[in-house]
Parts: structure tokens; C-alpha cells; sequence
């Protein structure tokens, strides 16, 4: 599966950048270009949201009070345990926010997940099918977590508005956490309130996008390691008996890494997606509560 | 890395998608979970229920049972003292009727052995006064005599 080491044969650079490239209409310019889609981010957590929201549909249509088939009761595990979790945080009513949390503890976790499937399988497949380029995890797309985290933020100005008012709203960046009884004190606190709410609040889709983002960077990140220093002895050296032993024991050492990697990245993939889907119902009650 | 028009599509993408779980995912579900803890709250409600009137029916029953005993008892003792009753009835009946047989065998033979006594003491007599008669020579009329014969027949 890391065979493009050996055919990139630039080295293990040239194979990492070839992995972060993405498969879209055209070369970005700049940070910013909104001329740019990138097909395979979306071509994947659409076929991720598919599956999601195939596999729960089909059950939810023939859900039963009755006792539960085997797939009803694992979904049903999944929905009680996000429930859960919004009963815990979230003590107003909203119709909105135990499926929004749902959704998006499964999708970011099936977006990770895809960073478990061997690293160069689907990109050779792509290959195969004439694609250059293919980044199969969402995750390590900033424009997907950023999606996620700015329609929360959405959300969480809404609910504010909603619940509080404008003025209430807006109120909470002037009047906390610095509050006096006299006027003429709390004018200059409150612009003081003003910088600290404001970086507070801005910074909520920051770090949400950037938590989920740079953990799973990371974790394809060290696969992608793992295959280019393992086999960057590479195949043509397989005429040679050093060579082939080298590589084979490359092999064997790929192998075993990326089993050990691959364990601990479940876990890392499993709470990524559950802190994104905790902050997401903490954020949202905070929006909901008046102070 | 650069943000572009992904970013747009991927919020179309999971609005779409919160909106359909919230649609037709989670209130379908949700429901039928709390369905069914209703259902088992109340399956519950009834076997506790059931529990109580099985308690409260053997409860009836052991008074029913008790109440029979009892009646079986006094049955049973009013049966043995209506067979005493019986017995003892039968065993006074008996014994009357005993005597009263015993009675009029009594009775029977006494008058059996008058009867015998009668007709011997007229045999005797006749013989008598056949004897008589041989010795005599003569007829003795029995009309003329009878009185003696009479005396004759009481004193044999």
C-alpha cells in the first residue's frame, strides 16, 4: 500500500506533500480562495453523511417500542448516550440541539475514521481510476471542520439573539466579567469587557475547528511517517538480497507501527469527535442561559 | 491548506443533514425508546400489581381452606356422634326385641306345655276309665261320670 515511495522516488517529502494535496478544480491562491472546491472533502462527508444518516433513517423506520433488533439496539446506544449527554448540559428545550449534537458526533467520528483506512489505499484506487490526487480524511480539511465550527457559531449568535435579545446580547460583552456600581468606573471596564468577551467568543469556532483539525493532521500525519520512513528504502532495491531483506523488514515494521498508531488513534478519533459534540451542546446552553 | 468554497458547501452539506436527523432521525427514535420505557415502567406496575392480588388471593384461599377444615371437623364429629347415636339405638332395639322374643318363646312354651299337660291329663283320664271300665265290666258313662273324671284328670 506505500508503493508510491518507492514510484515518488523524490523521497519521503514529496510523498508527504503529495498526500496533503487535494483533488480540486484548480491550484489555490493565497489562504483564502473561494474559487477553489475541494471534490474529494466534499465527494467524502457527503458519502459519510450518507451513511450516517442511511444506516439511523433505515432504523428509524422501522423502529420498534418492542424489543430491538441488534442494529436498532446500537443505534439506539448512540442516541441514548447523546441524549444523555444534552440532558446533562443543556437544561432549556430545543428541538434543534440533541439532533445537531447526534450529527455531529457521528460525522466528525465516520470523517475520522477514515483516517484509519491504510493511508495510500484509496489515493493508489484513485490512481488507478486516473485521480492525482486524494485526501480521503474530511477532518484534515480545514474548510470541514471550519464548516462545522462556524454554523455552530451561527447557532450560538441565534440562540443568544433569540433568548436574550439584542441588547441582552450584546450586553454580555460589555458587562462581564467587570461589573460596578459606579458609572463613570465601568465605562473603562467595560472596554475592557469588550476585548476579553470578544476574543472569548470569537475564539470558540476557532479552537473548535482547530482542535479537530490539527489532532487528526497530526494522526495521518504520523501514518504518513511511518510508511515513508519504514519503506523509504523502497522497491527497487529488491534486486539486491540487503535490499529485499530491508524492505521486507520494512514492511514488517510498518505493519506493526501503524497497528500500534492505528489503536491509539481510535481512541484520539473517538474523543475528538465527542469534545467537538460537547463544546458544540456547552456552547449552545451558554447561549441559552441568562446571567 | 487554504480556505475556499468548501467551506460553504460543507455548511449547506451539514445543515442539510442536521435538519434531516432532526426531521426524521431523532424524534422517531427517541420515541420509540421512550415508548418502551413506558411500556416496561407499566409491565412492571402490573407484575407488582399481580403480586399483590396473588398475595391477597392466597391469603383467601388459606381462610377458605381453614374454614373448610373446620367445617369437615364438625362434620365429621357430628357423623360419629350420629353413628354412636345409632349404634346405641340399634343396641337398645336389639335387646327390646330380644326380650320380647325371648317373651313369647317363654310364653309359647308355657302355653305348649299346658296344652301338653292338658292333653296327657284326658289321655291319662281316658285310659283310666277304659281301665276302669275293663276292670268294672261295665261302660261307664262318660256323661255320669264326668265330674269324677274331671277330679280324676286334675289330681294325674
Amino acid at each position: 500500500m506505500t508503493t508510491m515511495v518507492a514510484e515518488d522516488s523524490g523521497g519521503a517529502t514529496e510523498y508527504i506533500l503529495h498526500h496533503q494535496t487535494f483533488l480540486s478544480n484548480k491550484a489555490p491562491h493565497g489562504i483564502v480562495d473561494f474559487s477553489v472546491v475541494n471534490y474529494d472533502t466534499v465527494f467524502f462527508s457527503v458519502l459519510l453523511a450518507a451513511v450516517f444518516f442511511g444506516l439511523f433513517w433505515l432504523v428509524a423506520r422501522k423502529a420498534t417500542a418492542g424489543v430491538p433488533g441488534k442494529v436498532q439496539n446500537f443505534v439506539e446506544l448512540i442516541v441514548s448516550f447523546v441524549d444523555t449527554q444534552v440532558r446533562d448540559t443543556f437544561h432549556g428545550s430545543s428541538r434543534l440541539i440533541a439532533p445537531l449534537a447526534l450529527t455531529i458526533f457521528c460525522w466528525v467520528w465516520l470523517f475520522n475514521f477514515m483516517d484509519l483506512v491504510p493511508v495510500d489505499l484509496l489515493p493508489w484506487a484513485a490512481r488507478g481510476a486516473g485521480l492525482e490526487h486524494l485526501k480521503v480524511v474530511p477532518s484534515t480539511d480545514l474548510n470541514a471542520t471550519f464548516a462545522l465550527s462556524l454554523t455552530v457559531f451561527v447557532l450560538i449568535i441565534f440562540y443568544s439573539v433569540k433568548m436574550k435579545g439584542l441588547v441582552g446580547f450584546v450586553s454580555e460583552f460589555v458587562l462581564q466579567p467587570f461589573r460596578v456600581k459606579n458609572v463613570f468606573l465601568q465605562i473603562p471596564l467595560s472596554l475592557v469587557n469588550l476585548v476579553l468577551e470578544s476574543v472569548t467568543f470569537l475564539a470558540r469556532p476557532v479552537s473548535l475547528a482547530l482542535r479537530l483539525y490539527g489532532n487528526l493532521y497530526a494522526g495521518e500525519m504520523i501514518f504518513l511517517l511511518l510508511a515513508a520512513l519504514t519503506l523509504s528504502v523502497g522497491f527497487e532495491n529488491l534486486h539486491s538480497v540487503g535490499g529485499a531483506v530491508g524492505t521486507v523488514l520494512g514492511v514488517i515494521a510498518q505493519a506493526i507501527l501503524g497497528f500500534i498508531w492505528a489503536g491509539f488513534h481510535v481512541l484520539i478519533i473517538t474523543l475528538q469527535a465527542f469534545i467537538f459534540m460537547v463544546l458544540t451542546i456547552v456552547y449552545l446552553s451558554m447561549a441559552h442561559e441568562h446571567h | 491548506m487554504n480556505i475556499n468554497l468548501t467551506l460553504i458547501v460543507q455548511m449547506l452539506v451539514f445543515a442539510t443533514l442536521v435538519f434531516a436527523v432532526m426531521k426524521w432521525v431523532w424524534p422517531v427514535i427517541l420515541g420509540a425508546m421512550e415508548e418502551r420505557e413506558r411500556r416496561i415502567a407499566e409491565g412492571l406496575a402490573a407484575a407488582e400489581k399481580g403480586e399483590e392480588a396473588l398475595a391477597a388471593a392466597r391469603g383467601q384461599a388459606d381462610a377458605i381452606i381453614r374454614e373448610a377444615r373446620e367445617r369437615a371437623g364438625q362434620i365429621i364429629d357430628h357423623a360419629q356422634h350420629r353413628a354412636n347415636d345409632l349404634v346405641e339405638q340399634a343396641k337398645g332395639t336389639a335387646s327390646t326385641e330380644g326380650a320380647r322374643l325371648i317373651a313369647a318363646a317363654h310364653q309359647q312354651i308355657e302355653l305348649d306345655t299346658t296344652h301338653a299337660r292338658e292333653s296327657l291329663r284326658r289321655e291319662v283320664a281316658g285310659i283310666a276309665v277304659d281301665a276302669a271300665a275293663k276292670l268294672l265290666g261295665r261302660e261307664i258313662d262318660a256323661q255320669k261320670h264326668a265330674d269324677l273324671l274331671d277330679r280324676l284328670a286334675a289330681e294325674v
